[in-house]
């Protein structure tokens, strides 16, 4: 890249930087403050913890969509991984300590991600942090060998990647009768939110793997 | 409303619902599925503009919380255009998409869960009232959009691909940086909320947010030079991925351009900068059509005229700000039936480009001798589209130039007419040098092939409601008044 | 100057410095990571400024853990992408585009 288009680029960025600092040191107060709309409609959500309410309830509809999103990148890896020049491709041997220690840390794990799922209603934790664990887990038996990669996914391991965004848009559609999209009634929201939140757990635990397991097998 | 069949939530629902089935079905399967539920979410569009035009714009609070707390929906007539346009389109694109890929099946795998996750996207992004759930909407749909360019495969498509996805990143990372300064001013999101909080005083942080937000649209919307990325995506896709791109995706963030300028912005709005985006969009036209006439692929034609078109779509900012109420309403009418129009013939032509392709089994514009004598419909719908594109009567792009060109008059803005006349001139030249081609006898050595009835059928009803948009648009303009009156 | 505009100001930087990369970068993996470093700048903003009064806002949180998942999944499918286009072309760039130099149907 020519230089003065370099240095053209550097400094616009530098601008910007200034000018966003500048920006941020001259704000007014806030016209609107939801934190205290969340602490006020906290029970009626639930769940205990704020971050969680918002996540799943306030702004639930929000969180539908990312499940979406994920699902989206995952048929993507799979679209370019129907064109990988090279399938099947056999897990390196790995070394017997980290196979052993796989086979110890994984069980573990998916208790692990149980508790995070749990813990969620009242404290850090939740769907996507039990899903990364599992996740974890999957990635970890694949580096030791145990796992094969994925070179296209059957029906029933399709089933578990759109279980959550099933569950997920059955519950929101539920809601219809009673009132709006992804109304919970109050007496009910907190067992909805735990199912909601399973199902994610499982289908963004593979997901996530996916993203990984998916092009494992493509030609190194 | 607590009516279960409710159109609004639903036509965010079904789709992400059939997308989700259609991959759990398989590979390749689903079409069928699909084809159904697009017919089933037009109806809907249909009932949803019906109760605007019976009793106005509607807030739908999702989970009944209601904004700043909750998310809001928002359905206003511009919406439902815009909501009209993306089920008009989709539906005969899904027939389509059946028979190309049956005769055609590069690509074919994961088209149809990509599909349905795409016009969620599309759906969504025009109900929402939302900044940040706005947000959500583009990457949804650009992420979409990017699988779609890469699941033919090949080196083109999937560089095209990347490239894309790094544009379109960028686009909604700008988004976000300056919903995150919107929040940090004000404290929400909500567009109901901020609306009247902003005015011509605003702190910098609401005008560097503007900026970026606008800046992020116009390189997802691939206005000149922002244009980039689009050719080699648009033009390297199969066929029906290419018409939903061409035709919808762009459309979605110039809708949101329109919009974020017309109402949350519209104190900051000035008349340099407006008539800056006037600029790119006259040289987005010229450019964009000079570029199309020296293409040798006939789809890369095709999605030259498309960052030409969306020049079109750009006039409407100069013609519609600080101008007499009547001017900005005849311009907007103009640049939403310029967006209606070419989403329509754009659809068309690049699916009488797929026939066309199939038939002669490659991509070359010197190779067409013989698809008039034997693709005589696939070739009229193409001719059909190219007058929408020119803009002569009765077609709907001559609606829309129409009031554009009107509303330059009023306003005094003689510039942007010139413009339109000389885009019209380039885009019959370009045009012309196809169905030129087309009609010359059948080169020895050539092969043109018959392709299914299908193909040449969808084409031809895109193609001729392009057409008769210019005769009955009152309908559609009157649906979008509603919810706009100042 | 609170500590929460502390981190909105890192954020604003992050966000320079990332955009630079982005642009000025060739090698893929590199455009990823300033892309992701892009990101978390945005991040920074949206927590820091939402609290720059001293509370605890949970819906900025809750909003950057939406941002991250989106984040995840576009890098992943970015790095699915550059590693079928290293499979292809044997690099790790965009290469010059040349769309009339090879017919997309063959």
């Amino acid at each position: 890249m020519k230089a003065w288009l370099t240095a053209l680029i550097a400094l616009l960025c530098s601008g910007l930087a200034l000018a966003l600092g500048a920006a941020m040191l001259a704000l007014p107060e806030f016209a609107v403050r939801l934190p205290g709309q969340v602490a006020a409609n906290l029970d009626a959500s639930g769940v205990a913890h704020p971050v969680t309410a918002v996540l799943l309830n306030f702004r639930g509809y929000d969180t539908l969509l990312e499940v979406a999103v994920l699902l989206l990148a995952l048929l993507g890896v799979f679209a370019l991984s129907r064109h990988a020049s090279d399938h099947a491709h056999p897990a390196a041997p790995a070394h017997p300590v980290l196979q052993t220690l796989a086979r110890l840390l994984a069980p573990l794990m998916v208790l692990v991600a149980g508790y995070l799922l749990w813990i969620g209603a009242y404290a850090p934790g939740g769907a996507f942090q039990a899903g990364a664990v599992l996740a974890a887990a999957g990635v970890l038996l694949r580096l030791a060998g145990l796992l094969p990669a994925w070179a296209q996914p059957g029906r029933l391991l399709r089933g578990g990647l759109a279980l959550g965004l099933l569950v997920f848009l059955a519950v929101a559609v539920a809601g219809l009768p009673q009132g709006e999209l992804l109304h919970y009634p109050p007496a009910l929201a907190s067992p909805l939110i735990l199912l909601v939140e399973a199902g994610l757990t499982l289908s963004i635990g593979l997901t996530l793997a996916g993203l990984y397991l998916a092009s494992a097998g493509w030609r190194q | 409303m607590t009516d279960f069949l409710d159109p609004l939530p639903w036509l965010i629902m079904l789709p992400l619902a059939w997308g989700t089935l259609a991959f759990v079905l398989g590979p390749g399967r689903g079409g069928r599925l699909a084809v159904a539920a697009i017919a089933l979410q037009g109806a809907l569009a249909l009932q949803l503009a019906g109760q605007l035009i019976d009793s106005g714009a509607r807030v739908y609070a999702v989970g009944g919380w209601g904004a700043p707390l909750g998310i809001d929906l928002m359905a206003d007539g511009l919406a439902a255009v815009m909501l009209l346009l993306t089920q008009a389109v989709a539906l005969p694109l899904a027939v389509y998409a059946r028979g190309y890929f049956a005769a055609s099946p590069k690509g074919r795998e994961l088209f149809w869960p990509f599909t349905g996750f795409l016009l969620a996207a599309l759906n969504a992004l025009f109900l929402s009232a939302d900044l940040f759930n706005i947000y959500v909407t583009l990457e949804l749909l650009g992420l979409a959009a990017v699988g779609l360019v890469a699941i033919a495969g090949g080196r083109q498509p999937v560089t095209a691909a990347m490239r894309y996805l790094f544009a379109t990143l960028l686009g909604s990372g700008a988004w976000l940086l300056g919903v995150a300064l919107i929040y940090g001013t004000y404290g929400s999101v909500s567009l109901a909320v901020l609306t009247p909080l902003i005015h011509a005083g605003a702190p910098l942080a609401v005008t560097l947010a503007a900026a970026l937000m606008l800046a992020g649209l116009l390189l997802k919307t691939a206005l000149f030079p922002f244009h980039f990325w689009l050719p080699p995506a648009h033009g390297g896709a199969p066929a029906p991925v290419s018409a939903l791109l061409s035709a919808l995706v762009i459309k979605a963030t110039f809708y949101l351009a329109l919009r974020l300028w017309l109402e949350l912005f519209a104190p900051l709005t000035t008349v340099a900068a407006a008539q800056l985006l006037g600029v790119l969009g006259a040289a987005a036209i010229l450019w964009g059509s000079v570029l199309a006439l020296t293409q040798s692929r006939l789809k890369m034609l095709v999605a030259y005229s498309t960052v030409a078109q969306v020049g079109y779509l750009f006039l409407l900012f100069p013609l519609a700000t600080l101008v007499p109420p009547g001017t900005a309403d005849s311009a907007l009418a103009g640049g939403v039936m310029q967006a209606v129009a070419h989403g329509l013939a754009k659809a068309a032509m690049f699916a009488a480009t797929g026939s066309m392709i199939v038939a002669t089994g490659r991509d070359d514009i010197s190779r067409l001798g013989g698809v008039g004598a034997r693709l005589p419909l696939t070739l009229f719908s193409f001719g059909l589209a190219g007058v929408t594109l020119m803009g002569l009567p009765p077609s709907g792009g001559f609606s829309a130039k129409w009031l554009l060109l009107g509303s330059a008059l009023e306003s005094g803005q003689w510039w942007w007419v010139v413009v339109m006349i000389v885009g019209g001139l380039l885009t019959a030249a370009y045009v012309f040098k196809v169905l030129r081609r087309a009609f010359l006898p059948r080169a020895a050595g050539d092969r043109v092939a018959r392709v299914p009835r299908t193909l040449e059928f969808s084409a031809f009803a895109l193609a001729l409601a392009s057409i008769l948009l210019g005769l009955f648009g009152a309908p559609l303009l009157e649906l979008l008044a509603v919810g706009r009156e100042a | 100057m609170s500590a929460a505009l502390l981190y909105a100001l890192a954020g604003a930087a992050l966000f320079a410095i990332g955009l630079a990369g982005l642009l000025l970068q060739p090698h893929l993996l590199r455009k990823i990571l300033a892309f992701n470093i892009l990101g978390s700048g945005v991040f920074l903003i949206l927590v820091g400024l939402g609290q720059r009064d001293g509370t605890i806002d949970p819906v900025p949180q809750a909003m950057v853990l939406t941002g991250i998942v989106v984040a995840i999944a576009a890098t992943a499918l970015a790095l699915a992408l550059a590693r079928q286009l290293l499979d292809l072309t044997g690099q790790m760039r965009l290469p010059e585009d040349r769309p009339d130099a090879e017919p997309a149907d063959d």
